[in-house]
């Protein structure tokens, strides 16, 4: 029986390599990013990656930090809790970091910083909006847990008085039911609409996997609803869009910051606004320079997972040299104490570790996206 | 229960356990509640009902071209082609490839500009069809071949973990960013969406960002284009399967295999024809389901393609009539209960009406009652 | 003590060996947490391909539904202890556990019932045993309630850390009890399907459960399982001892019903049902205890899993990951528990561990590449799995061998390779 030998060589294999664990680095500062390169959304992982790699690579072009090189670990973390869980573990056991930028989802995110608490290793999610990312069972912040973006009752806020602000009255809501975030804006948006004298005219979920949205589509035509809430990725809006064209939908399709991508089809979601982390036509010098720099390395326009990514590392690494210690226990408090110039705007954290900034209101018109208005919190 | 004359006197239990009448009305209840439901909102707004019906027919038609290839495939060898959703998934991209880097939806335009736009558009359509129906017997010629043939005489297990394994490499291979990309990416439709209204005062064009006239249905040129092609093929596949040589060498390997090689059959290449004809005919439902739904990625056979296979379970697997009902029931099923009972739950409805179908027929709708030794 | 058999004597002794082994490895921090949550995962996936082994390997059920017992058993496992370590209150426990036993009742009262109706079809039993479970889980609730005092009293009064374990214990024996029932209820009817069509209506309940537990916040009213946001608080308990100890008592379990008469019934089963119906075998009877038994391990491993990350989410249930022990089961070799158990711990090692360091920079994304090509060969190279029959020596035991299917009789086996 050859294969059972094969797999006892296997196994033990797998203990010696565990056995001999690389010696702690005194070179480089390693940064791990886990992002879901493979799994449902490979495209957000691919995004988090670029952004976060190009702002490693302007620090490591700047001579580094500390006078110590940067050197990123990438690892696929699938956008699901297991192997989410496997790719910390690797990363802190086996490459040793002590600064981990992700994971994008917030499924994936809530284990690692579970982990990353326990292990005191600082993690910053850029995009993950689930409140519970970063707080404790008890409500209190976990100390080593930070994130890059807005969390979604602000945005379903800041959407809900902009389309009060037009005049609309009546909105119907979409949302994946299996998706946390698209629920989480949902709610938000939902709560804040009410609150304002919005009337919702109906409620219908759908999973991601679905691809045929007529049945409900049918349903939003029917009750002539003004505005259609759909806060969901720009791949389900793109579906939507075009399918609600087809079916006679009037009203004007609103979202949040996943409509973002340079996939999205501009021309079936035409007339439709979305709250985002910033604009690509802001004119701050840093925001320009980044858009510049994105383009020429990877050739499209940064969308937002991918500039959540770059302002997380930019957070992170630039609280490394505040430090001025490769020491995870300070880098915490520089993160948590200090005030960053980012893309997405300038961020300072609340108590529970999440960022205070402006969102952006854009409209989709005639093949491109216009800035709209600020929204401060 | 031989028939007898004087019929026996049945205590209470004894009728109870024969009529079967507990599970029987079990199951009426349910039909009962749902049909209840459904009449109500039919009445209520017979418009918007009759749309879903629509729409779930549009949806119904390109799982009956997926469910076709499960169906043959199953009939003949046993196996359930899991990569079966995953061939659907190239067809839509090859087409996709076609459409948007090739345009050779466009060929007949450039060549002959002098002809209608109408029919050269159509012979461009024709064309990208015709030639992801190719690949993609081609691409299943070469998943049979290397990774069914070798292990037909294997126990058949094997080759479903294959197929697993198939419809996972595919996916992911798919993923990489030299094949497919990991993206979304926006399907470039081979021709304009019209959309028509039909109502009591006839037929009419909707017109881009108005809604649709009160008691008007509403349909799509590629709900028409999708129903006819469907039907088209269909037929096709009926009567290769009924009339043509091959159809029936594929008949007779179905019912017996060695027999069918005692009579000078080639099983071999029957079967791999089988699995040709079948992708062929996902090639056409990825490229249909595209253009309905237009958004490409790498793992968008995989709901589709559980749908079909639901839907040729339903209608009796290995059963070409029914592959096409158990698919017309599928579609209504989804756009019903997300239409009236609960959009969380249409996945859920579908298999428990897959479920009790099989319950009361267990070899589904059209299934032949199966020839297991007894 | 004295005829105890030299093959149990190594079986045993190997087991604490390898389970002292890794644990001083982990104790020491020569194994680190990585390949200690995989070598755990690893664990639970043999707990839940042992199950699946019993109910296709060896009964011959090709069953998809493991995957959503396994379900089954992590959240209702998660949600005791999180009422236990959160909320301070037994109320999870002791609903759970009297709704169990009282569901148990109603199904033996029941079944005593059905027997004596002979011939009652599947169908009405079902009915009957529905309308049955649900009267008397209701009144669990209830009874349950008010039971919840004086039962935190009781753990209230012992150590902290050992109330925390039994409940613990108590939880994960639980989730495996409550896939069981259900698995029962739902097997039922199911059972009286063909071979492919169980597969596809076990499929199905795989999809069912994962749409009720991304809802289960709105639909179901489990608040704290918060739906499709993913439950969190449930405490990090699952040590190697508790998962390795349930692994041997699997293994254990699985060897002895397959070395006794009922064992070689479940196989009977699977080798000819016609025949086994001929020489007396209630072929029904057989299929409903195996499910249960495969489901009640499922469930069992469930509650461990859900006690390693401390998180769950829907997403881990999803239908596509339930060929993941149909895979580890046919990898190892249909009907052979030491190749299940190799096979479960391989394919943790390989897929979570071994391509994460192998694979360079940059290929991160060829993982998932490579699995299935590993499979493919696999499967081409070696059709009847890694060990085939092979045993090891405590396992083993006189079984009629696989049928082997040729080509001349191949139409006629057709159906009892995979039934």
């Amino acid at each position: 029986m050859k294969s059972r030998i094969v797999v006892s060589v296997v196994l033990l294999f797998a203990i010696a390599l565990a056995a001999c664990t690389p010696a702690a680095a005194t070179g480089p500062i390693k940064i791990a990013h886990l992002a879901p390169l493979s799994g449902p959304v490979p495209t957000f992982g691919a995004s988090t990656r670029d952004g976060g790699l190009l702002a490693m690579e302007e620090w490591n072009a700047k001579g580094g930090v500390l006078g110590r090189k940067l050197e990123a670990i990438v690892e696929d973390s699938q956008c699901t809790p297991d192997p989410a869980v496997n790719a910390a573990n690797k990363v802190i056991d086996q490459d040793k970091v002590h600064y981990i930028v992700g994971e994008t989802c917030s499924k994936a995110s809530i284990p690692v910083s579970e982990i990353a608490q326990e292990k005191g290793v600082v993690m910053i999610s850029p995009t993950s909006t689930n409140p519970t990312v970063t707080l404790k069972a008890d409500g209190t912040a976990k100390d080593y847990v930070f994130r890059a973006c807005f969390i979604d009752p602000f945005q379903g806020a800041v959407m809900a008085k902009f389309a009060m602000g037009k005049g609309y009255k009546t909105a119907f809501i979409m949302l994946d039911q299996g998706n946390d975030y698209v629920r989480g804006l949902a709610e938000a948006f939902e709560k804040a609409w009410t609150e304002m004298g919005g009337q919702v005219v109906g409620k219908e979920t759908y999973t991601s996997q679905d691809t045929d949205f007529s049945a409900i589509l049918t349903k939003v035509a029917d009750s002539k609803a003004e505005v259609l809430w759909l806060p969901d990725y720009y791949n389900i809006v793109n579906l939507v869009a075009a399918q609600a064209k087809e079916k006679g939908v009037t009203a004007v399709l609103m979202g949040g910051d996943g409509w973002d991508s340079s996939d999205l089809d501009l021309k079936a979601a035409d007339g439709g606004y979305f709250s985002n982390h910033y604009s690509p036509e802001d004119t701050r010098p840093i925001v320009q320079e980044w858009v510049k720099k994105y383009q020429a390395k990877y050739g499209s326009v940064p969308d937002a997972l991918a500039t959540l990514a770059y302002d997380a590392t930019n957070i992170l690494i630039a609280a490394i040299e505040k430090a001025g210690a490769d020491d995870p226990a300070k880098v915490k408090d520089a993160i948590a104490s200090g005030t960053f110039e980012a893309v997405s705007g300038t961020i300072k954290f609340d108590q529970y570790h999440n960022p205070i900034k402006s969102a952006a209101v854009l409209q989709v018109k005639d093949g491109k996206v216009s800035f709209i208005e600020s929204v401060a919190p | 229960m031989r028939s007898s004359i004087v019929a026996p006197r049945l205590s209470l239990t004894q009728k109870i356990v024969q009529t079967k009448i507990i599970g029987k009305a079990l199951i009426a209840l349910v039909a009962l509640a749902v049909l209840y439901l459904l009449a109500v909102n039919a009445i209520k707004n017979p418009t918007v009902f009759l749309q879903q019906l629509v729409n779930g027919l549009q949806l119904g038609f390109v799982y009956a071209l997926i469910a076709l290839g499960y169906t043959m495939v199953y009939g003949i060898v046993r196996l359930i082609n899991f990569a079966h959703g995953d061939v659907f998934m190239v067809g839509a991209f090859i087409s996709f490839y076609a459409i948007s880097r090739f345009q050779l939806h466009d060929w007949v335009a450039k060549l002959s500009p002098g002809m209608s736009p109408f029919v050269a558009r159509a012979i461009g359509s024709i064309t990208v069809i015709l030639l992801s129906m190719t690949l993609c017997a081609l691409l299943a010629f070469v998943i049979e071949r290397v990774a069914y043939k070798p292990l037909r005489d294997a126990p058949r297990i094997s080759a479903l973990i294959t197929a697993i394994g198939v419809s996972f490499f595919l996916e992911y291979f798919g993923a990489l960013k030299f094949v497919f990309s990991p993206n979304f990416t926006p399907y470039k439709r081979p021709f304009d969406v019209v959309t028509w209204t039909l109502g009591r005062q006839g037929f009419g064009k909707l017109v881009e960002g108005e809604g649709v006239p009160e008691g008007n249905i509403i349909f799509s040129n590629i709900f028409v284009i999708i129903v006819l092609t469907s039907i088209f093929l269909l037929l096709l596949l009926q009567y290769i399967v009924t009339k043509t040589r091959v159809g029936k060498a594929m008949r007779a390997t179905a019912y017996d295999k060695p027999t069918a090689r005692l009579m000078g059959i080639n099983i071999d290449s029957i079967i791999s024809i089988t699995f040709g004809i079948g992708a062929a005919w996902a090639g056409a439902a990825g490229m249909l389901y595209a253009t309905a739904f237009p958004q490409v990625f790498f793992w968008m056979g995989i709901i589709p393609g559980l749908k079909a296979f639901v839907a040729a379970v339903l209608g009796g697997i290995g059963s070409i009539p029914g592959a096409f009902v158990g698919a017309l029931i599928m579609g209504q099923a989804e756009t019903l209960s997300a239409g009236y009972i609960s959009t969380p739950m249409r996945d859920a409805i579908a298999f428990s009406i897959l479920i009790i179908v099989l319950l009361i027929r267990p070899t589904g709708i059209f299934g032949e009652p199966s020839r297991e030794k007894a | 003590m004295k005829n105890i058999d030299k093959s149990t004597l190594y079986f045993i002794g190997g087991s604490v060996l390898i389970f002292l082994i890794v644990q001083i490895l982990v104790s020491v921090g020569i194994l680190s947490t990585f390949w200690y949550t995989i070598l755990r995962i690893g664990a639970v996936m043999a707990i839940v391909s042992l199950g699946l082994n019993l109910i296709y390997g060896f009964n011959g059920q090709f069953s998809l539904g493991q995957w959503g017992f396994y379900a089954l058993g992590a959240y209702s496992a998660g949600d005791v202890t999180y009422r236990w370590t959160q909320l301070q209150s037994s109320g999870g426990l002791t609903i759970l556990l009297l709704g169990v036993i009282m569901a148990g009742i109603a199904i033996l009262l029941i079944r005593r019932l059905v027997n004596k109706l002979r011939g009652l079809d599947a169908l009405s039993a079902f009915g009957l045993y529905l309308i049955g479970v649900i009267l008397l889980a209701y009144l669990a609730v209830v009874v349950g309630g008010a039971l919840e005092n004086p039962v935190n009293s009781i753990l209230k009064a012992l150590p902290p850390e050992v109330s925390k374990q039994i409940v613990f214990v108590v939880a994960v024996l639980l989730g495996g009890l409550f896939a069981a029932e259900i698995s029962f209820l739902f097997g039922l009817p199911v059972l009286t399907l063909g071979s492919d069509y169980f597969g596809i209506a076990t499929l199905g309940f795989t999809v069912i459960v994962k749409v009720l537990l991304d809802n289960s916040d709105t639909m179901l009213g489990f608040a704290e399982m918060k739906g499709a946001r993913g439950m969190i608080g449930i405490p990090k308990m699952t040590t190697w001892f508790w998962v390795f100890f349930f692994l041997v008592l699997v293994v254990i379990v699985t060897r002895n019903i397959l070395h006794s008469s009922y064992g070689r019934a479940i196989v009977s089963v699977r080798e000819d049902e016609i025949a086994a119906k001929a020489m007396g075998i209630d072929v029904a009877n057989f299929k409903t205890i195996t499910f249960v038994i495969g489901s009640f391990f499922a469930g069992l491993a469930g509650g461990l899993y859900a006690h390693i990350n401390g998180f769950l989410h829907p997403d881990t249930f999803n239908f596509i990951k339930s060929f993941d022990p149909m895979i580890i089961v046919v990898f190892g070799g249909l009907g052979s528990v030491t190749g299940t158990v190799a096979a479960s711990f391989a394919w943790a090692l390989v897929l979570e561990g071994f391509l994460r360091l192998v694979l360079p920079e940059g290929f991160e994304t060829w993982r998932f590449v490579v699995y299935p090509l590993l499979l493919l060969i696999m499967m081409l190279l070696k059709p009847n799995g890694l060990f085939g029959n092979y045993e090891m020596p405590f396992l083993r035991q006189v079984l009629p061998p696989l049928r082997k299917k040729t080509q001349s009789n191949e139409n006629a086996t057709d159906e009892e390779v995979l039934a």
